[in-house]
């Protein structure tokens, strides 16, 4: 069993999977049935000025049959006393003291608003603060959450009033909306935060009720945008975190990562992309805390089979993130379909004629059945054949070797690369041999 | 829709119940929705099984029924009694990835059952305006409601004459209960007829309605009449009481309650080795017959039934004798009281009987199985039309007869097929009659 314990920015956790401030962390009680579960810690739902919440809160976007694909709600920060959330908080780590728990804060923008709940969530016992510069609605209409998140300055002060203040470590939560995550990042460092935490969620409209026609989740005929995470939001995270990972002002600032973790799969990408601890909250919203066991069980089995640990998974993937004038434009690769495994759906087909480069021939054979295959001379080797194939190991792409060097568009246009042809060469020439043909004689 | 209040009736629960909306939705989801897909050409009304799956996965079910129907008018039946592992599950691909194939048919009813026992809204199909013109289609089974339901929408007043009490035909009377019961039958029925299809019930042509007068009086006529009972195979003792029509047995146990044909008790023998004698054997195994024989005088890789009906069949506890040639029935105070039977063997030329290897199995009921004979003395009355040598009536792939204005269409024509491939014939015909008599304007 590989070593899943964690230090993020000096907060300690048995293993790096935390509860992300959520419903899962409102009380006291279900956070220590997670860290019964084996949850490594938890990031206290949002303290605050005690809000009043709405009672219609959360909208699914299902997919396909498969439910919660996405999901958004419209619910605030806590909405208990802070007295009871605080003796909470202090009971909860008399029992763990092992367990991380992280205090999610937000107050309005008033410096000695801040000293003072930092000072209280601290004397609770809280292991980290995270300052909660995210959360894209309501309590953005109050100038709080992403109102702060979304100007770096706003960011970058109330950072520095904390830590001011603060006496454990003080991790900024970002919100992705906004144009470039890099500089709200770059704003948390400026301010003295020891690390960040993203994605918070996305503005989001789930979707209407179909008989009404009022956006969900519904209160009383009307709707408001809400914050969407959950499965479908994982890509857009996994790039904000590589971004700050591969930004020289934010190189090595410690990260949790959040974003629709469902898997211990999600947690190697997010980890391996420069995350230290992964936030998970959809997953749980879905099948409860039980989840916890199969991703710290995944993940283990993952690095015990690479004989990696953890420190050496974090971050391994950055060096691969390029941009795309440095990619290799002579790097060749083709479909290839594997007969004995083909049964003949027939999607490569027609993925690749309507949805793509028309490289796929299709013919139904005397048995009734589709026969395709890959016409080399026009495969791009855009991969979607191989996406939409619904058969293991049918469709592989295989490179195709070139007497070409490496090139990219940088080296291209600087005129110090030579481009292999291209499938779409041949095509043009023909044309041009046509055209020339029927020229009239001059 | 079939009485289920009492012991035996539960024995005839749904062989393919309704999904509910989520396992639908799992279901039509695992569809790859293939291209060229083979599914499509496996279903005689070429249903675009695929399209119409999808329609479900994006809850489209009103499309997905219109999909669906105006294939097949009688697709909410064939959902149920189509031998879809023989048609279109039988072509799934997902066969070759080891994985079960789509359920088609389940699919098919959650989406038509919904439209045609109950729809809301506007109508999906309605009779098209009137051309003035007027077929008369003989029968109301399903290659005659197939023809008659294109018709209408086509604008021809289609009117069926029927003999029998109600319509449908074997699809009403003949269909296993556990397929599809009676009541499901006339309420499908009862949906096409609002197309503004004129099904008159107990009129016989030929005696209540003159062939000559009918082949006058309409501009087209189409020959859907099916086939007629199992007639003595021409053994001792089958006036006794107790040897029956296999479709008689089986119109019986549908149209009635469950209690009153309940076989609690008694031994049955079924003669037959074809689909209608292995429904048979299910039924009275679930009308609760102590022992239940399937009497077959080749092996069983020679009979006719669809393999999974045969499963069905054994797993209910029928009694496959097989290579057993029927030669007496036996009877006390004129009541079937056994089935003398003799041994057979395979040769190359058929198959021959063991000389003195004669057994009786002690059985109270014996139904004939043994195939329907054709209505010959009935189409003989139509002049000039042919018959092959089997007495089914010679028609080209449009279903037209010998007869200009004859078409045909179902088991007279093929000799007894499926409900899908007398919808198909039907619908083939329609159209061209519709070509016929648009061309005759």
């Amino acid at each position: 069993m590989a070593d899943l314990k964690t230090n993020t920015a000096g907060i300690l956790s048995p293993n790096p999977f935390w509860l992300a401030s959520a419903p899962p962390t409102n009380t006291g009680d279900q956070i220590m049935r997670a860290f019964d579960a084996g949850w490594g810690g938890a990031v206290w739902k949002t303290l605050g000025q005690p809000i009043v919440n709405t009672w219609s809160r959360y909208g699914a976007l299902d997919i396909n049959g498969v439910k919660i694909m996405g999901l958004n709600n419209i619910e605030l920060i806590t909405d208990r006393p802070l007295e009871v959330n605080l003796r909470e908080i202090t009971e909860v780590k008399k029992r763990y003291p092992n367990h991380a728990v992280i205090v999610s804060l937000m107050v309005e923008a008033n410096r000695e608003a801040w000293h003072t709940i930092v000072k209280q969530a601290e004397d609770a016992g809280a292991d980290g603060l995270e300052l909660n510069f995210g959360c894209p609605h309501g309590m953005s209409e109050r100038g709080m959450g992403a109102a702060v998140g979304q100007v770096p300055e706003y960011t970058q002060q109330i950072t520095e009033w904390v830590k001011e203040v603060a006496k454990t470590p003080v991790l900024v939560k970002l919100t992705p909306n906004i144009a470039d995550i890099r500089y709200a990042a770059r704003a948390a460092k400026q301010g003295g935060g020891d690390g960040v935490s993203l994605i918070n969620t996305i503005n989001s409209i789930i979707g209407l009720d179909f008989d009404t026609l009022a956006p969900r989740p519904t209160v009383n005929g009307w709707g408001s945008h809400g914050g969407y995470c959950g499965p479908a939001v994982k890509p857009i995270a996994l790039n904000m975190i590589s971004q700050i990972g591969t930004d020289d002002e934010t190189l090595g600032l410690p990260i949790s990562g959040i974003g629709g973790v469902s898997s211990w799969q999600d947690a190697v990408e997010f980890i391996a992309l420069g995350s230290t601890s992964v936030q998970v909250c959809t997953l749980v919203m879905h099948y409860g805390f039980r989840v916890i066991e199969d991703l710290c069980d995944g993940l283990s089995n993952y690095l015990d089979e690479r004989n990696m640990t953890l420190d050496e998974l974090r971050g391994v993937a950055l060096p691969r993130i390029h941009h795309w004038k440095e990619l290799d434009l002579n790097y060749v690769v083709n479909a290839s379909i594997n007969q004995e495994e083909c049964i003949g759906c027939g999607l490569c087909y027609t993925a690749c004629e309507d949805g793509a480069h028309q490289a796929i021939h299709s013919e139904r054979r005397a048995d009734g059945r589709t026969f395709v295959e890959v016409m080399p001379d026009a495969c791009v080797g855009c991969n979607l054949c191989s996406l939409v194939c619904p058969v293991d190991n049918c469709i592989t792409m295989i490179q195709i070797p070139t007497d070409y060097a490496p090139c990219s568009w940088e080296q291209h246009s600087a005129g110090t690369g030579t481009l292999a042809p291209r499938p779409q060469d041949k095509l043009y020439a023909q044309l041009a041999t046509a055209k020339k043909e029927e020229a009239p004689a001059t | 829709m079939s009485d289920k209040s009492s012991g035996v009736s539960a024995n005839f629960a749904d062989y393919k119940p309704l999904f509910d909306r989520n396992a639908a939705l799992v279901e039509a989801n695992r569809c790859l929705n293939c291209y060229d897909a083979p599914c499509i050409r496996a279903c005689p009304t070429s249903i675009n099984v695929p399209g119409f799956i999808k329609k479900i996965a994006s809850d489209n079910m009103r499309g997905s029924a219109r999909l669906i129907l105006e294939a097949n008018i009688l697709g909410a039946s064939c959902a149920r009694v189509c031998p879809t592992q023989e048609l279109c599950e039988g072509a799934c691909v997902l066969h070759d990835l080891h994985e079960e194939p789509i359920s088609i048919g389940r699919l098919q009813r959650y989406a038509t059952d919904q439209v045609v026992l109950g729809g809301k809204g506007a109508a999906l199909f309605t009779q098209g305006p009137t051309n003035g013109k007027k077929v008369a289609l003989v029968g109301a089974g399903p290659a005659s409601l197939g023809c008659a339901a294109e018709l209408a929408q086509l604008g021809y007043e289609a009117v069926c004459f029927e003999k029998a009490d109600q319509p449908g035909g074997l699809n009403s009377f003949g269909i296993a209960d556990y397929k599809m019961d009676y009541e499901t039958a006339l309420a499908e029925i009862a949906w096409v007829k609002q197309l503004g299809v004129d099904i008159r019930c107990n009129t016989e042509v030929g005696r209540d309605i003159a062939i000559d007068a009918m082949l006058a009086d309409y501009d087209a006529v189409f020959l859907g009449i099916g086939l007629d009972g199992v007639g003595p195979i021409g053994i001792p003792g089958e006036e006794l009481d107790g040897v029956r029509d296999c479709l008689e047995f089986i119109a019986e146990l549908k149209t009635q309650p469950k209690d009153d044909v309940s076989l609690v008790g008694k031994s049955v023998a079924v003669l037959g080795g074809g689909n209608t004698a292995i429904d048979a054997v299910t039924q009275a195994a679930r009308l609760g017959a102590k022992h239940v024989y399937l009497v077959y005088r080749r092996t069983q890789a020679a009979m006719g039934a669809y393999k999974h009906e045969q499963e069905l069949a054994r797993k209910d506890g029928g009694i496959f004798v097989m290579e057993a040639q029927p030669v007496a029935v036996l009877g006390t105070s004129g009541k079937v009281s056994g089935l003398k039977c003799t041994r057979t063997r395979v040769t190359d030329a058929g198959f021959e009987y063991i000389a003195g290897s004669e057994f009786v199995l002690e059985v109270d009921v014996v139904l004939r199985a043994t195939g329907q004979s054709k209505l010959v003395e009935f189409l003989g009355r139509f002049d000039g039309l042919k018959l092959d040598s089997k007495g089914r009536v010679e028609a080209d792939e449009n279903g037209r007869t010998s007869v200009e204005k004859i078409w045909t269409g179902g088991d007279c024509v093929s000799g007894g097929k499926e409900v899908v491939n007398a919808v198909a014939e039907g619908k083939r015909a329609a159209h061209s009659i519709h070509e016929y008599l648009q061309g005759a304007r």
